[in-house]
C-alpha cells in the first residue's frame, strides 16, 4: 500500500444519507476475481442510465470534479454488505478521502486496508464541506484540514493513522506475533472443525 | 464489576492487547465463499504465504450459483469463473469445500449451524455482512471486507476494536406467533432504532420474546443486526441452543463437556451494564412491510405509506431521502399498504429460508393457488433445507400452488445469478435488504415475513396474514 500523503483538491459533494454499498459498486460487479479496474462502477446505476449514457444531472458527471479525491457524504455512509469492492471502487475512481458525519463499521474498517482516509465530522462541518468551491488540504499527519478560512481538526486512531501514513501491511505485522498467537491456541476450548 | 456476555467471549479471545488502540482476536471459525475471497487467497500467493489453519475454514458456493438445473453448465461466464477460482484456491490451500455438487451446499449462514461448526462462545467471521446470524447461538460472529478475510487466512486473528455492548430487550407475548413472526420483532426494532442505531455496537437480545422464539427465529433477528448498523448480534445460549447443535454432522465430540462449560459461563453477568439499551413491547405489534429503500423504512400492514414529512419528523436529510424512496418506489404518500400489488414474491435468503419458513409459508399456500399475475418463487437456504422439506411434501404444497421451487443458494437476495427483478417489478420478498437496485436494477422491494410474502403472492398484494384462515 502506497504512503498516504497530504491531498489539496476541491470536494465532491454527495447529498445524501444511508448511501449503501450496493449503491457504491452495484452486485453485477462484484463477480470480477481481481482488485483493479471498479473505478468504472463507482455508483454506476446513479452515474448511468439504462442506455448506458451518463446521467448529467449525477454530480461524478459534473466536469469540474474530474480531479477531485475528496468525497464529502451524509450520514451512515457505506452501510450494508461488507463488499470491499466499494473500497475498491472509491479509490480505482481516484478519491483518496471520504468525509461524512458516520461511516457504517465494516466500510470503515476497509478503508484502511486500502490507503483510504475515512474522516468522521459533525453535521454541520459536513454540511458546509458540501459547499465550498475552493480547493481543501488533508493533512493527516497534523490530522487537520485546512480551509481557505479555518482550520478543521479530526481525530483518528493513532494505530490506523500510522498504517496509512507508513502504507503498511498489516499482516506482516501481525505474523510477528506468531508465538502469541500458537500459546493462544495451544488453551482454546474450541475444537477443529473437522 | 460484571461483564456482558459480548465482552467474556471477546476477553476470552484476546491474543495481543495494548495500552490503546486495537487487540489482536482469535478466531475460531472462517467461512468462506466465492465472491469475497478470490482477492484474499491471490494475496497470499503474492507474499507467498499459508493459510495458518484450513481446520477451521470452511469453504461453499452461495451468492451467485443458479438455482435451477445443478447439471446444466453455469452460463454466465463470469459467475463460472468466480465458481471454479473458488474450487482451485480451496484445493491449493487445503480448505474443506462445500461445492456446488455436495449435498451439505447452501447458503454459508444456513449451513454452519445445519452442520455444526457454529459453537456458542466461539468467533466466527466471514466476508458477509450477515455473519451476524450465527450470533443466535451465542457466538461473536460478525462480516469482514476481503482484506481482513485475507488476514484470517495467514494468521487466524483480526486486529479488533472493541465495540460497545448495546441491550435490546424484547419484552411480552405475541397473540398471534404463526402471523407476527421474529422477522417482524426485528423490522421492529430497526424501525425503531434505524439503520445506525446500532453502529459501533454489538447487540445482545434478551427478554420472554427472545427466549421464546425457536433457534430458526432466533437467527433471523441476529441476521438482521447489521441493518440496524450493529458489528454484530447474539442472544445467550440456552437449553434450545444446545438442543439444536447436538448430534449434527460437525458437532465436536467432547460437545458434552463444552455444554457444561457453556452452561456457566456464556451469560451475561447480573451487575454488568450495557452503554445503550432499547425495549421493544411485542404484545401488540402488527406484520411489518417496508415501503421505501432502507430497513428501517418500515411500517404496520395496517398503515398507509407515510408522506416525506411523517417520516422524517423535522430531519432534513431523512425527509430528502424518503422522497427520494418514494420516488424509486413509485409510491404515493397515503396509500394503504394493502393497496399495494406486487408482480414477485421471494421466499429465500440466510434471512428466511429455513425449514421452519417454508414450513410456515407452506400453511398459507395450502390449497391455495398463486394470483395469475404474479410470479413467485422458493429457494430453500440450502440443499440439506431443501430435502427435509421435500421429506414433508412441502415442495409439492408449493409447486401445486404455482410457486417455482429452486436449489439452494442467495439467489434474488442481491440477484447475483440469473434470478433478478426486471426493472419497475414489485416484489414481496424475505430476504434483508430493500436497497435500490438490489434485487435486480429498478426493481422495488418490499421486506416481509414468509407468511406475508406467501400470502401476496396467493392474493396478488399485501394482506394482513392475521386475518387469513390458517387452519
Amino acid at each position: 500500500m502506497e504512503p498516504f500523503k497530504k491531498i489539496k483538491t476541491i470536494v465532491t459533494p454527495l447529498d445524501k444519507v444511508n448511501v449503501d454499498t450496493d449503491q457504491i459498486v452495484p452486485k453485477q460487479f462484484l463477480k470480477l476475481i481481481q482488485k483493479s479496474g471498479f473505478g468504472k462502477f463507482l455508483f454506476y446505476n446513479w452515474r448511468y442510465d439504462e442506455d448506458n449514457h451518463e446521467k448529467q444531472d449525477f454530480v461524478l458527471n459534473d466536469k469540474k470534479y474530474k480531479n477531485s479525491k475528496i468525497l464529502v457524504a451524509g450520514d451512515n455512509f457505506g452501510c450494508g454488505s461488507s463488499r470491499e469492492h466499494a473500497v475498491w471502487a472509491l479509490q480505482d475512481y481516484g478519491f483518496s478521502v471520504v468525509i461524512a458525519p458516520s461511516f457504517a463499521d465494516i466500510f470503515y474498517s476497509n478503508c484502511f486496508k486500502n490507503g483510504i482516509l475515512p474522516i468522521v465530522l459533525d453535521e454541520q462541518t459536513v454540511e458546509k464541506l458540501q459547499h465550498m468551491h475552493d480547493e481543501i488540504e488533508i493533512d493527516l499527519e497534523n490530522q487537520v484540514i485546512i480551509t481557505p478560512e479555518e482550520q478543521i481538526p479530526f481525530s483518528i486512531d493513532a494505530h490506523r493513522k500510522n498504517i496509512l501514513l507508513e502504507g503498511l501491511d498489516d499482516i506482516a505485522q501481525t505474523l510477528q506475533f506468531g508465538d502469541e498467537i500458537s500459546k493462544f491456541e495451544k488453551q482454546s476450548k474450541i475444537p477443529s472443525v473437522l | 464489576m460484571g461483564k456482558t456476555l459480548f465482552e467474556k467471549i471477546w476477553d476470552a479471545h484476546i491474543v495481543v492487547e495494548k495500552q490503546s488502540g486495537p487487540s489482536l482476536i482469535y478466531i475460531d471459525r472462517h467461512l468462506v465463499h466465492e465472491v469475497t475471497s478470490p482477492q484474499a487467497f491471490d494475496g497470499l500467493r503474492m507474499n507467498n504465504r499459508k493459510v495458518r489453519r484450513p481446520d477451521l475454514t470452511v469453504a461453499t458456493m452461495d451468492h451467485n450459483v443458479p438455482t435451477t438445473n445443478r447439471r446444466l453448465p453455469i452460463l454466465d461466464q463470469t459467475s463460472a469463473i468466480q465458481i471454479q477460482t473458488l474450487a482451485k484456491n480451496c484445493k491449493d490451500f487445503g480448505i474443506q469445500l462445500f461445492d456446488i455438487a455436495s449435498p451439505n451446499q447452501g447458503i454459508v449462514h444456513v449451513i454452519g449451524p445445519q452442520l455444526g461448526i457454529t459453537l456458542p462462545g466461539s468467533t466466527i467471521v466471514c466476508g458477509d455482512s450477515h455473519t451476524s446470524t450465527h450470533g443466535a447461538f451465542g457466538a461473536l460472529a460478525f462480516g469482514i471486507g476481503t482484506s481482513e478475510v485475507e488476514h484470517v487466512l495467514a494468521s487466524q486473528t483480526l486486529w479488533l476494536e472493541k465495540p460497545k455492548p448495546f441491550e435490546i430487550r424484547v419484552e411480552g407475548k405475541r397473540k398471534n406467533p404463526h402471523a407476527v413472526t421474529a422477522k417482524d420483532i426485528i423490522l421492529s426494532i430497526i424501525k425503531n432504532i434505524g439503520t445506525g442505531g446500532g453502529t459501533g455496537t454489538v447487540v445482545e437480545y434478551r427478554g420472554e420474546g427472545i427466549t421464546d422464539l425457536s433457534m430458526e427465529q432466533r437467527m433471523t433477528i441476529c441476521n438482521m443486526s447489521i441493518e440496524a448498523g450493529a458489528r454484530a448480534g447474539l442472544i445467550a445460549p440456552d437449553e434450545k441452543t444446545f438442543d439444536y447443535l447436538r448430534g449434527r454432522k460437525y458437532t465436536p465430540k467432547n460437545y458434552e463437556s463444552l455444554v457444561d462449560y457453556w452452561r456457566e459461563t456464556l451469560k451475561t453477568d447480573s451487575d454488568a451494564t450495557f452503554e445503550k439499551k432499547y425495549v421493544l413491547h411485542i404484545d401488540d405489534i402488527a406484520p411489518q412491510v417496508s415501503w421505501g429503500t432502507n430497513p428501517g423504512m418500515t411500517c404496520d400492514v395496517t398503515d398507509s405509506v407515510p408522506s416525506p414529512d411523517d417520516y422524517s419528523k423535522g430531519d432534513q436529510n431523512q425527509k430528502k431521502g424518503a422522497q427520494k424512496a418514494l420516488e424509486y418506489m413509485d409510491l404515493k404518500p397515503g396509500t394503504p399498504i394493502t393497496d399495494i400489488k406486487v408482480d414477485r414474491v421471494f421466499i429465500g435468503s440466510c434471512t428466511n429460508a429455513r425449514l421452519e419458513d417454508l414450513i410456515e409459508a407452506s400453511k398459507v399456500v395450502k390449497n391455495r393457488k398463486v394470483s395469475p399475475h404474479v410470479r413467485a418463487m422458493v429457494v430453500p437456504g440450502s440443499q440439506m433445507v431443501k430435502q427435509q422439506a421435500e421429506e414433508m411434501g412441502l415442495d409439492k404444497i408449493f409447486i401445486d400452488a404455482n410457486f417455482e421451487w429452486r436449489e439452494a443458494g442467495c439467489s434474488m437476495c442481491l440477484g447475483m445469478n440469473p434470478d433478478i427483478l426486471s426493472p419497475g417489478e414489485r416484489c414481496a420478498s424475505t430476504s434483508n435488504r430493500n436497497f435500490e437496485g438490489r434485487q435486480g436494477t429498478g426493481g422495488r422491494t418490499h421486506l416481509v415475513s414468509p407468511v406475508m410474502a406467501a400470502a401476496a403472492a396467493i392474493e396478488g398484494h399485501f394482506v394482513d396474514v392475521r386475518e387469513m384462515d390458517l387452519s
